[in-house]
């Protein structure tokens, strides 16, 4: 660890921190319907498509009306992306040939996209046509995020309205989220991705005539605008196989840290946008502190533990922290960060591989998911993620000094805590139910790459990753089985709709009740001890769930390594 | 409640159009006015053919040339479709080891390496990221340690005095980004693209 590796972190941090309000203050107009610098550009484009949808701007949606209009474009727009995958082979733009997708592969790519988890069980430069990539592909970036927004900001209704029976309009959320938000930032940043190198073309991979006098096929495509909505939209999909390692995703040191940045910068904001529209910054502040405590815990481990290395292979005299996996343009903090950043944001973009990562080094990306993705998180899901935990936080805080559980001025009860706790409860059970089966069945047993303990963290981490929408890999698993494909396909779907239903249910229950006001025994929710509880909340619930399975896998897998024992695949 | 179905199949449609459509064609068109160069893939052309791409490493085996890191990209092997064959530098198939901290391919693969390079620059410490693999298996790059590594061979292939050849590696070191952000390093491609030049002069 050095001085310049610690100054790169805190760098990193303020700029978030100091993205949140304005971005917070310009996403808030878009949401309460006010006038931005562009609507003058883009509320006719906007108005003309509520025109021909059939809708009338003004008119809402109640909880279950909202649930079933995401519900049914979500459905359409998974058939339109599995079509479109089946038939590539005969489409438009598809320069180097790349023939239909298998049928499992298209299922679970498919299932990836709509739910922003973006798991890639294929190499994007050997599998996918740029139509594919394009209208498939960068097209479900864009609305899988603005869907996290907008139930996002639907919850965030329930508390900042009162007697209320709506809880806004997804049509006009969806909407005004990817005209207002997305297109124009990505825009601009498509242009720098440019500008520091990742490839814009149409054009067919590039033959080069190496100086040895090989032959290199340079694989290429429309890659920065992908790249663009893939961080800020936290989808994390990477063009290429290597995802952010490639030098064509992610060529120089501004362009990384700039892409762990735009990682953040919505979920963040989104923290502001909360505290602004129920009237009281400070509230989203204490959230914002509460996910930037277990932010910066779990990347001082991965630093730490990257820097030391692994000692194996300090065994045999190397030195210099664990390069295995990582590039040498990003070094050992990058890398450590961008692996914290991508996992606490449901992102799943890597510029490393984690499965070459040491023991502990893989296991604080491991537990960032598990713990729901509450740590900034995905676009809008990380907001609504932690508010079901801050319902559960203010039940436990309730029980504690035999009081009605009150938040925002709204009466926390049995309806609320029922569903957070469905919400809650959603992910382990697909992460560890899956990962359980896997571990007894035979096409489970034939994925892992490595041997030993590690092997398992494979298969813990691709359900990890799935049910938590993150999409990152320990890249050794062969997931592109019909097993794989079909059972992360479910855990995606799952650990994306079973907890965004529950989430939109208290959104509905919260709008309609009335706003108390608060008294001297009202517990105050924008303090120290607020955020310590919510953070210890979120800690043991992670922690009784998923320790025994993190014991059997990355920690079992350090104390070996410490020894310097090694697991030899196929023994 | 009103009837969902208009309003889905119309926003797809539409936002498919226009974030699908409009707006990567529409970016592909202004970054090919813009940054045309980049926008290509940052091409190298050297007596008018396209030797590689400078954000790209390629494989270099023979002792005249500086070497980049061990690549862990693979091909289809022209054999057996239904295998792969290791492929260093694949820029079409991109790809890391992902091999575990515990693994023993991963042990040995490193201890092979590290024999080969203490034999050809004895006494000298062996630098993490020559042994090691990238994670795309396309890093351009190694650290100014690791080219520094190879002055004596590449020097002694080329008749060169070292002195010479260590000027060049400073010649194509670069540093961080305003002192602060990435690391240290030296593009492969490049330093031997000057290489070759310093060696016809």
């Amino acid at each position: 660890m050095t001085l310049n590796g610690w100054f790169q972190i805190a760098l990193f941090c303020a700029v978030i921190v100091a993205l949140a309000r304005p971005l917070g203050g310009y996403m808030t107009r878009v949401y309460t319907g006010e006038r931005t610098f562009l609507s003058p550009v883009l509320a006719p484009v906007e108005r003309g498509l509520y025109r021909v949808a059939g809708i009338h701007g003004g008119q809402e949606q109640s909880w279950l009306a909202y649930a079933l209009a995401l519900l049914t474009f979500h459905v359409l727009g998974f058939l339109a992306l599995y079509g479109l995958l089946r038939f590539q082979a005969v489409l438009p733009f598809n320069p180097d040939g790349q023939s239909a997708v298998a049928p499992d592969l298209a299922f679970d790519t498919s299932a990836s996209f709509v739910t922003n988890t973006n798991w890639q069980s294929y190499g994007g430069e050997t599998t996918m046509s740029y139509l594919t990539q394009m209208l498939g592909l960068t097209h479900q970036n864009f609305l899988s995020a603005a869907t996290g927004i907008a139930v996002a900001v639907a919850l965030v209704r329930g508390f900042s309205r009162a007697s209320a029976k709506t809880v806004g309009s997804f049509w006009v959320d969806l909407t005004r989220t990817t005209l207002y938000v997305l297109l124009p930032l990505c825009t601009v940043y498509t242009l720098f991705l440019v500008s520091q190198g990742i490839p814009q073309t149409l054009g067919g991979a590039v033959e080069a005539t190496t100086l040895e006098g090989a032959t290199q096929t340079l694989a290429v495509g429309p890659v920065a605008s992908q790249v663009a909505i893939k961080m800020l939209g936290t989808n994390g999909g990477g063009f290429f196989n290597a995802n952010a390692a490639h030098p064509f995703e992610n060529p120089t040191a501004l362009s990384n840290f700039v892409q762990m940045v735009s990682i953040f910068a919505i979920g963040a904001a989104m923290t502001n946008v909360f505290g602004r529209m129920v009237g009281d910054e400070r509230q989203g502040w204490a959230i914002l502190a509460a996910m930037g405590v277990l932010f910066l815990a779990g990347t001082a481990v991965v630093y730490w533990a990257e820097s030391a290395g692994s000692p194996v292979l300090d065994g045999l005299g190397l030195t210099g922290g664990n390069m295995e996996g990582k590039e040498v343009r990003f070094g050992i903090v990058a890398s450590a960060l961008f692996a914290a950043v991508t996992t606490a944001a449901s992102c799943g973009a890597v510029n490393a591989m984690h499965d070459s990562f040491t023991a502990l080094g893989g296991m604080i990306p491991m537990i960032n998911m598990q713990l729901g993705e509450i740590i900034v998180g995905g676009v809008g899901a990380g907001l609504y993620g932690i508010l079901v935990f801050v319902i559960v936080t203010i039940f436990v805080a309730g029980l504690m000094v035999g009081r009605t559980p009150e938040y925002l001025g709204k009466k926390i009860e049995g309806r609320e805590v029922k569903m957070a706790m469905l919400a809650i409860l959603c992910l382990p059970l697909m992460m560890l139910g899956f990962t359980a089966l896997a571990t007894v069945v035979a096409a489970g047993l034939a994925g892992p790459a490595n041997a030993g303990p590690h092997g398992f963290s494979e298969i813990l981490y691709a359900f990890t990753s799935a049910a938590a929408n993150n999409g990152s890999a320990f890249g050794g698993l062969t997931a592109n089985t019909s097993f794989y494909n079909t059972t992360l396909g479910l855990g995606m779907l799952f650990g994306r709709f079973f907890v965004i239903v529950p989430a939109l249910a208290i959104a509905g229950s919260l709008a309609a009740k009335k706003t108390v006001p608060a008294s001297a025994g009202t517990f105050p929710t924008h303090g120290g001890l607020f955020v310590g509880l919510l953070v210890g909340v979120i800690l043991i619930v992670g922690g009784l769930t998923f320790f025994p399975a993190l014991a059997l896998g990355p920690i079992v897998e350090h104390l070996a390594g410490g020894l310097g024992q090694t697991f030899a695949a196929g023994g | 409640m009103s009837n969902p179905l208009r309003p889905a199949l119309v926003l797809l449609i539409a936002l498919a159009a226009l974030t699908g459509l409009a707006y990567p064609l529409a970016m592909t068109g202004i970054a090919g006015a813009v940054f045309p160069a980049q926008a290509a893939g940052s091409l190298i052309e050297r007596d008018g053919k396209v030797v590689g791409s400078s954000l790209i490493g390629q494989s270099f085996t023979r002792e005249r040339y500086f070497q980049g890191r061990p690549s862990a990209t693979s091909a289809v092997d022209p054999a057996d479709a239904t295998k792969t064959v290791p492929s260093p530098y694949n820029a079409a198939n991109s790809s890391g080891s992902n091999l575990g901290p515990t693994s023993a391919a991963l042990a040995e693969r490193v201890k092979a390496d590290l024999a080969s390079r203490r034999a050809e620059n004895p006494g000298e410490p062996v630098p993490v990221d020559l042994v090691t693999t990238s994670g795309s298996g396309l890093d351009p790059d190694v650290s100014p340690e690791a080219a520094l590594f190879q002055v004596p061979r590449v020097a002694k292939a080329r008749n060169l005095s070292e002195d010479r050849v260590r000027a060049l590696v400073e010649g194509q070191t670069r540093g961080r980004l305003l002192g602060i952000l990435g690391e240290p390093r030296v593009n492969v491609l490049a330093l031997n693209l000057a290489l070759d030049e310093a060696g016809s002069q």
